[in-house]
């Protein structure tokens, strides 16, 4: 029984990872930008939340409502302002520049908030739980994975039945050709930017109200989401959801054996897929 | 304008020059313990180690294409392996800091092998798993003091000399000595046939691919090689800190961000980049590092205008604009007839 209880924790857990990995999918998928900063926008992300929340007495769910557009603005302006002149066939600037920016926010952060641990407090939904067969089910993971599955369905909705969507998968085919079409790539990409803070905004939120954040956790996000995205194939959503599925499944479980094990776990069973199926389980683009 | 009135020539005025000041600054620097403070040769050889770090970071993402952000991992393994052959096998400093660099570059076999499977940006992020997992790993050995780390016992640390001066001063040279090896390693590795082939694959990689240079085999020569000189660069670092922890040792800020802005202010690409770029870095640290967190972010915004507005870095401007080369690696035509250097 405890170790269903780990694998149904580790499921829920995935959907978090999964919404930390959608960002950074998007990005790749649209514009084959991989950004460095992800995590450090996450954390961002959480931190505007905390100062929503005790500015205004409010839900940090309810947060959402303000984060979550100052998050896409936030991407629209970085995308049109600075990350539109790194892309081109070469990958060091884009690499190099949104590294930088990943230290300028994380330092920014301690600079403003301190390197004191926060959280996000939500009351009684941090403790909310339901017993289903034996096994206690948080509310707030199982909020989180449903958030997941929708966050996962919208994209996949946007991208294959609007118009954004077909201008997102129209400069992905041919940048070229999509702006002889009549479309401007650089605001397509400042507005995929923004989508992608967006989703970026709901996963800062819950991370929040999940865990105490502090400024430095940013790399290790971004290497959550990453691994996810890899383990679940290029380009393909709903298998960045399993990937992140996998990776929490994995930490849970590796928790159990040993705390140490937990990170430990998640890394080693990312490397093994990587050596077993070098493009994921299911890949839609090569990368 | 016969073909008999030019000839190739590899060297220039400015290379000589440039290599006698070299020789003549070289044993400045190797009497330093002689004229300098403690201080002083302390912050020196902290200079030498970056400058070797960067180097040797130039040479896979500048000249390879292999962009890491995760060379803390070798840096941290070089450390451990110093502090474990020491401690638990019982060698000499000097033999353990040798050892680890063998032991360096046999790890980074599986470790290409295994992230060699992930292209450019992604290749970036799978570098810092690694680190990653190397740090997990060894928080979680307890003969090497666990997530709290370790310091290296005072016998060890006696055994290299018994006196503090000459242990600084030893501290000191070895420092130099890294850093002189490491760019002339490179230098002359850039001059030599795999270097050539590594030129061709940077400016074009499906063009060398099709002239039958084996790219895989090139990039996986130089990531070993690469990890081998970090990790013996890391075990120098840790015998002048003489703690170690897993947080310092697999610190991506110290040993990746800082070496990655040295590079990139300095000029990637080029020998000379990270020669300046580490004298501008410590430039900068030295005025502005009582301001903390906010250095960071100068120094984040720095790089970034220096990628966006001079991709080349400092040394790629003024190159372009002098023709200078101070490594010459390329080829000059010179006429002879009227025995003009360009």
């Amino acid at each position: 029984m405890e170790w269903l209880n780990a694998i149904v924790q580790g499921t829920l857990l995935g959907g978090l990872y999964a919404l930390f990995a959608a960002g950074l999918s998007l990005i790749f998928g649209v514009m084959r930008l991989v950004n460095i900063a992800h995590g450090d926008l996450i954390v961002l992300a959480a931190y505007l939340g905390l100062t929503v929340t005790t500015a205004t007495g409010m839900h940090p769910m309810a947060a959402l409502v303000i984060v979550v557009p100052t998050m896409a603005l936030i991407g629209y302006a970085l995308q049109r302002g600075l990350l539109n002149q790194t892309l081109g066939d070469d990958i060091l600037p884009p690499l190099l520049v949104t590294f930088g920016l990943s230290v300028i926010i994380q330092n920014g952060l301690l600079e403003v908030y301190t390197a004191d641990p926060q959280t996000l407090n939500a009351g009684a939904l941090e403790t909310a739980s339901v017993a289903v067969g034996g096994v206690a089910i948080g509310i707030l993971p199982l909020l989180t994975f449903a958030i997941a599955i929708a966050v996962i369905w919208g994209l996949q909705w946007t991208f294959y039945h609007t118009a954004l969507g077909r201008a997102f998968r129209a400069v992905s085919d041919n940048q070229d050709i999509a702006q002889l079409m009549g479309l401007n790539r650089r605001h397509i990409f400042g507005l995929a930017m923004a989508l992608a803070l967006g989703v970026t905004a709901i996963a800062g939120i819950l991370l929040g109200i999940r865990t105490s954040f502090d400024p430095s956790i940013g790399g290790g996000r971004l290497i959550f989401g990453f691994e996810a995205v890899i383990i679940g194939g290029l380009g393909n959503l709903w298998g960045t959801l399993v990937g992140g599925v996998i990776l929490g499944v994995a930490q849970t479980i590796g928790a159990k054996i040993d705390p140490g094990w937990q990170l430990l776990a998640g890394h080693i069973a990312f490397l093994v897929i990587l050596a077993v199926r070098p493009n994921g389980l299911f890949p839609r683009i090569s990368g | 304008m016969n073909l008999q009135d030019y000839s190739v020539s590899r060297s220039s005025k400015a290379a000589r020059v440039a290599a006698l000041l070299a020789a003549i600054g070289l044993l400045v620097l190797i009497a330093a313990p002689w004229w300098a403070g403690r201080a002083d040769m302390r912050l020196m050889g902290e200079l030498f180690l970056y400058l070797s770090l960067a180097t040797l970071w130039n040479l896979m993402a500048g000249y390879a294409g292999l962009v890491s952000v995760g060379q803390q991992a070798y840096v941290g393994f070089g450390g451990y392996m110093l502090f474990a052959l020491t401690m638990l096998g019982g060698l000499h400093p000097l033999a353990a800091i040798a050892a680890a660099g063998v032991l360096g570059a046999l790890i980074s076999i599986p470790v290409a092998v295994l992230i060699f499977r992930l292209r450019g940006a992604y290749f970036a992020i799978g570098t810092w798993v690694i680190a990653e997992v190397f740090r997990l790993s060894f928080a979680q050995i307890s003969a090497l003091g666990g997530g709290s780390g370790s310091s290296l016992p005072v016998a060890i640390v006696k055994s290299l000399a018994s006196g503090r001066a000459m242990r600084e001063a030893l501290s000191y040279w070895l420092a130099l000595a890294a850093a002189v090896l490491v760019v002339t390693a490179v230098y002359l590795f850039l001059r030599s046939r795999q270097g050539l082939a590594l030129t061709a694959i940077r400016d074009n990689e499906l063009a060398a691919g099709s002239l039958g240079i084996d790219i895989w085999r090139t990039k996986f020569i130089v990531y070993v090689v690469t990890s081998a000189f970090t990790a013996m660069i890391g075990a120098l670092i840790f015998l002048q800190k003489l703690r170690i922890s897993p947080d310092a040792a697999f610190s991506v800020n110290d040993w990746t961000a800082f070496v990655i802005f040295i590079v990139v202010i300095g000029g990637i690409g080029t020998i000379e980049g990270p020669i300046i770029g580490t004298l501008v870095f410590f430039a900068l640290r030295e005025t502005l590092a009582d301001l903390g967190t906010t250095y960071l972010i100068v120094l984040g915004v720095v790089a970034i205008v220096v990628m966006l507005k001079a991709p080349k870095g400092i040394w790629g401007v003024i190159r372009s604009r002098y023709d200078l080369q101070l490594f010459p690696l390329g080829y000059r035509v010179k006429h002879i007839g009227q025995s003009k250097e360009n």
